[in-house]
């Protein structure tokens, strides 16, 4: 057997190099992928000496074979024999972390991370930190957008000499001339302000977010709002003020509606990290002007936001500054011209309604709801109904029936599929919710249309629904209502009408139960196996095999068999097929 | 950049079907600067007389007047609002126009700073979001600029101000600074073509005549294009700003500096990876071009990368690629050739055999190309063996009879060159093949082998076999 220190006879490895070399990438990809394989026959040992050389030597090849180099090489500890070794991986993993694809340079870093925990604190003084010095005064700047990722992992197990160099390097980033750079050094700033002491993040943190928030880039600020959260959660309440609040001020009124769309995006986080006090003093007038900003980008990002905002207010004045503050930016938002505005507004609107209460609900949500279930895009009117239940916990959904029912029916004829689909999604909540008795009275007649709507997936979704629905009202109301109408279609002239009694059949025989499915629909289904269109007559066969587990043995035997056999012989090849699928799944043979 | 479109799902976008359509009958759309607007208070500038109407000697000072004035600024936006304030800065800005193109002396050292401070106000603002998401500038209308009546006048005004004989650049340098070019540089982004045209005027005349802001304005564009290609997939102007480089490549002085070559390299070789290249491929493949006219010996750098970034499902773009590498061919010395050919005509080979026809047809057409036959002739030896399975394969297989004519003529040809090396590697195509079989079973063993290695390594580390 090869020992797993590897066997030169079997493995040389000029042929497994010849193999990393191959000429069809897709093989050189391959064998990359399988370059664990490789090092385990060569043994550790050889693997060191002998493959991690070549590797670093014919970094040179595309992206995809270097992206999975550096994927494996982040796994290689325990190949190269165990962290007292793993250090022999960074030559290999810096080159990787130096060149030009985003992609490729990402996962060196991410493998040299991952790595860097394995490092004895003495290797990684000796041999990480250099590499990670050497990136970050690399001429071009792949090598330096790289060695912002890797500050933060070894800065809390080096030497405060050592400490003291890293802060000066990652200073030197922050301002480097290249803007990718420093939109590197923007997006690790949170992290690295993580594992700083607490003093070095309001001196050498701060002044960094101070001058990276105001760079003349907007790409670069935006990135110093993401910086902000951590930041702001780090510090002690009474240094936020001097501290992190006039940048952020600044950031919420940028020139840039990037860097406002990143504030209104971040709000909620920003919120938690500046606390209560700070929240009701400045937060909630900053969060008025992104409502009403020019830029509707801003203001979907800050309608998205409503609820959590709301809901993370002290509680002690939350409903006053909600009436007075937030809510008249809210009913404006509701008739704004951008249907995504309301759209993101519509699908949180609805919450607010738990945080308000019953009484505020009624007078000041409910006509919101009501203009928005109006509204002239379907998106809008859809995202309130499916945020139906919160409502419902509040004040019933009673209230809105009156208004609910147009916009329902008008999605459900609406012209695009995809909102019809969407809608018959709510059915078996707006079921429900409405009661067996308003829904007879109004929806049913809907969920029959959509049955024979002209698109299958219509249709199917129709299927399902009427499946649910029976869940939810029972055997005894499917008798009734539904189970006649369908049986009807099976003589419809369109065939695929016929066929969707089978599809319904078959949802529905499980729910129903015994009694129905044979007393009455498995006559329909037998006499569907005559109909003149093979596809109607093999739907019949897989119609009885999927209900014949709920038939009785009694009636397997004398009604189905015959039928099935019929069909077995039938002329039509795929009919065939399927009723002799039935007849062996049934053990009817 | 994140719209409101990904926040929430959006129906519409979700229909395959209708996206398109749909958009094309809307009416063509603008937009404005994002800049906070003004809300709602009327605007009111106070007439001046015409420049004409005055002495010479109150000119200038008038000038000035007029110049502030324009700095003002309107939402085009709202149609209804201050329609005659809008009339009578436009009708300003032409006199403006005018005026600095026929006047004389007009350019008093005071004049410079409120010149491009009216140019900055104007045309200096934040882009707006674009319209739709996954804007397609070769499918969709561009968004065209609301405030274009006004804007279009600046632009054309300082153009005939920079180009004006009295234009003087050791002054202007003060006010025409690493700054104003960074801005300058940032309005490439927008979606207005007509808007990007002139930016490609201005720029040009800058860097024309600013020889201390040349390198800035070259490292700009490098890091313009850096993102785009890495970072964002999304710029409007990077035809017009290759177009520029076009022609500042084209004064390079010899040898050519490291930086430049490095600019060849490492930013025009990977623009070629970019989803949407064909709208900016000519411009591209020109400056490429340029380059090698320029220092032949960059030729080997170019293919290799080209061939590293071969697109390998985007058979329009594959096509692209071929044409540009024509472009290369028609210009290689035949030493350069010598050093490439090998993985050059494996790539093509590779292209022949393309089952996309249109691959295919192009690659087969090097073969009309005198200069290239005659570059192939002289290496026939080293490429014939590599072209002829591939041609041999497609001449029994190809499924468009067309590419097979072609394959034919293209044999025919090689025959004609090397007769004895056609013979020999027709009689040797099916050992040949069959060799290639075994190799290839060869290295299933080995993976075979090696996996039952791991497998055993693992059944062993889990205890399940002794070791």
């Amino acid at each position: 057997m090869a020992g797993a220190d590897g066997d030169d006879s079997l493995y040389p490895i000029a042929v497994l190099i010849d193999e990393l070399r191959n000429e069809d990438v897709q093989l050189r990809l391959n064998s990359i992928k399988k370059l664990s394989t490789i090092a385990l026959a060569l043994g550790v040992e050889r693997t060191r000496t002998e493959l991690l050389p070549f590797l670093t030597d014919t970094i040179y090849d595309e992206d995809e074979v270097l992206l999975a180099l550096a994927e494996q090489l982040g796994n290689f500890t325990v190949l190269v024999g165990g962290p007292e070794y793993v250090h022999c991986l960074l030559p290999p993993l810096e080159s990787l972390a130096t060149v030009e694809e985003t992609v490729v340079r990402d996962k060196a870093v991410e493998s040299l991370r991952k790595i860097s925990q394995e490092h004895s604190p003495v290797d990684l003084e000796v041999h990480f930190e250099p590499l990670v010095k050497r990136l970050a005064s690399g001429d071009w700047f792949t090598s330096r957008t790289s060695a912002c990722g890797l500050f933060s992992v070894c800065y809390p197990r080096v030497s405060s000499t050592v400490k003291a160099e890293i802060r000066q390097h990652f200073r030197t980033l922050c301002s480097d001339d290249t803007p990718m750079v420093r939109r590197a050094a923007a997006s690790k700033l949170g992290e690295f302000a993580k594992v700083l002491e607490l003093d070095y993040v309001k001196t050498d943190i701060i002044s960094l977010f101070t001058a990276l928030a105001s760079d003349e880039q907007d790409s670069v600020r935006l990135l110093a709002v993401e910086a902000c959260v951590s930041i702001a959660t780090l510090l002690p309440q009474e240094d936020l003020e001097t501290l992190v609040m006039p940048t952020l001020r600044q950031a919420a009124e940028d020139k840039s509606w990037r860097v406002r769309y990143m504030v209104a995006d971040k709000f909620s986080e920003l919120q938690k990290a500046v606390g209560p006090e700070i929240t009701k003093n400045d937060l909630v007038p900053a969060f008025q002007n992104l409502l009403k900003d020019c830029e509707a980008e801003v203001r979907a990002a800050a309608a998205n936001k409503v609820k959590e905002f709301c809901e993370n207010l002290p509680e002690d004045n939350r409903e006053q500054i909600i009436m007075t503050h937030i809510l008249p930016c809210v009913k404006e938002l509701v008739s704004d011209t951008n249907q995504h505005v309301k759209s993101a507004l519509a699908s949180v609107i609805m919450g607010l309604s738990t945080i308000l209460g019953k009484d505020n609900t009624i007078e000041h949500l409910l006509p919101l709801f009501l203009a928005q279930l109006k509204d002239e895009c379907p998106e809008v009117r859809l995202n309130i109904i499916s945020n139906l239940d919160c409502v419902n916990e509040v004040i019933g959904i009673r209230q809105l029936s009156q208004s609910l029912l147009p916009a329902i029916v008008e999605l459900a004829e609406d012209a695009k599929w995809r909102v019809r689909l969407a809608i018959i999604e709510y059915m078996p909540l707006l079921a429900g919710q409405l009661g067996v008795e308003f829904f007879d009275e109004k929806l049913n007649t809907l969920c029959m249309a959509w049955l024979i709507d002209h698109v299958y997936a219509i249709r199917e979704a129709a299927t399902c629904n009427l499946m649910k629905l029976v869940e939810k009202f029972g055997a005894e109301w499917a008798q009734n209502t539904i189970v006649p109408k369908v049986l009807g279609m099976a003589n419809d002239p369109n065939y695929l009408h016929r066929m969707t009694t089978l599809f319904c059949i078959n949802a529905l025989s499980e729910a129903c139960g015994q009694e129905i499915t044979t007393k009455q629909m498995l006559p329909v289904v037998l006499k569907m196996s005559n109909d003149q269109v093979a596809n109607v007559r093999f739907n019949v066969a897989k119609s009885l095999q999927k209900i014949g587990p709920v038939l009785d043995s009694n009636a397997l035997q004398t009604e189905v068999k015959p039928v099935l056999e019929k069909l077995a012989s039938d002329t039509d090849m795929d009919v065939k097929y399927f009723a002799q699928e039935a007849i062996s799944v049934l053990a009817l043979a | 950049m994140s719209s409101a479109a990904t926040t929430s799902p959006s129906v519409d976008k979700v229909d395959g079907f209708s996206r398109k359509s749909v958009r094309k009958a809307k009416q063509k759309r603008s937009q404005s600067s994002s800049q906070f607007r003004s809300q709602g208070k009327p605007i009111e500038l106070t007439p001046l007389p015409l420049l004409k109407d005055v002495p010479t000697p109150e000119q200038p000072e008038l000038f000035l007047k007029k110049l502030q004035q324009c700095c003002t600024v309107f939402d085009f936006m709202d149609t209804l609002s201050d329609l005659k304030m809008k009339e009578y800065k436009r009708s300003t800005l032409n006199e403006l126009v005018d005026y600095v193109t026929v006047s004389r002396g007009y350019l008093t050292e005071q004049a410079y700073p409120e010149v491009v401070k009216m140019v900055s106000h104007n045309i200096f603002r934040t882009l707006p979001p674009s319209d739709s998401n996954e804007f397609d500038p070769e499918e969709d209308e561009p968004t065209l600029e609301a405030s274009w009546p006004h804007l279009q006048l600046v632009y054309e005004f300082f153009i005939r101000f920079l180009e004006s004989q009295e234009f003087q650049p050791s002054i202007a340098k003060k006010y025409i600074d690493q700054k104003f070019v960074l801005q300058l540089l940032e309005l490439f982004d927008s979606e207005d073509p007509r808007e990007r045209d002139y930016l490609k005027t201005v720029l040009h005349r800058i860097y024309g005549k600013f020889l201390g802001l040349r390198a800035f304005i070259r490292k700009q564009i490098n890091n313009i294009f850096l993102r785009f290609v890495y970072e964002t997939e999304h710029f409007n102007g990077v035809a017009e700003l290759l177009e520029i480089l076009g022609s500042i490549i084209n004064g390079f002085a010899l040898p050519l500096k490291a930086e430049h070559k490095q600019f060849l390299v490492k930013v025009l070789i990977p623009l070629h990876t970019v989803r949407s290249l064909s709208l900016f491929h000519a411009q591209l493949a020109y400056c490429i071009v340029q380059f090698l006219e320029k220092d032949p010996t960059l030729t080997e750098p170019v293919i290799r990368g080209l061939l590293k970034f071969w697109p390998k499902t985007c058979s329009q773009k594959e096509v692209m690629f071929l044409g540009e590498l024509e472009e290369i061919l028609d210009v290689i010395e035949p030493t350069q050739f010598v050093k490439i050919q090998e993985p050059l005509f494996k790539q093509i080979s590779r292209c022949v055999s393309s089952p996309h026809f249109q691959v295919a047809e192009r690659a087969l057409y090097y073969w009309n190309n005198e200069y290239i036959m005659s570059l192939i002739e002289e290496n026939s030896s080293v490429i014939l063996p590599i072209m002829f399975s591939s041609l041999y394969r497609i001449s029994k297989e190809h499924w468009n009879p067309a590419i097979v004519a072609l394959v034919y003529n293209v044999l025919k040809a090689f025959m004609e060159m090397n007769s004895t090396l056609f013979d020999e590697l027709t009689a040797t195509y099916k050992s040949d093949r069959q060799r290639e079989k075994k190799k290839e079973k060869e290295r299933e063993e080995l993976w075979k082998k090696l996996e039952d290695l791991e497998l055993k390594r693992g059944l062993r580390r889990d205890g399940i076999i002794p070791t």
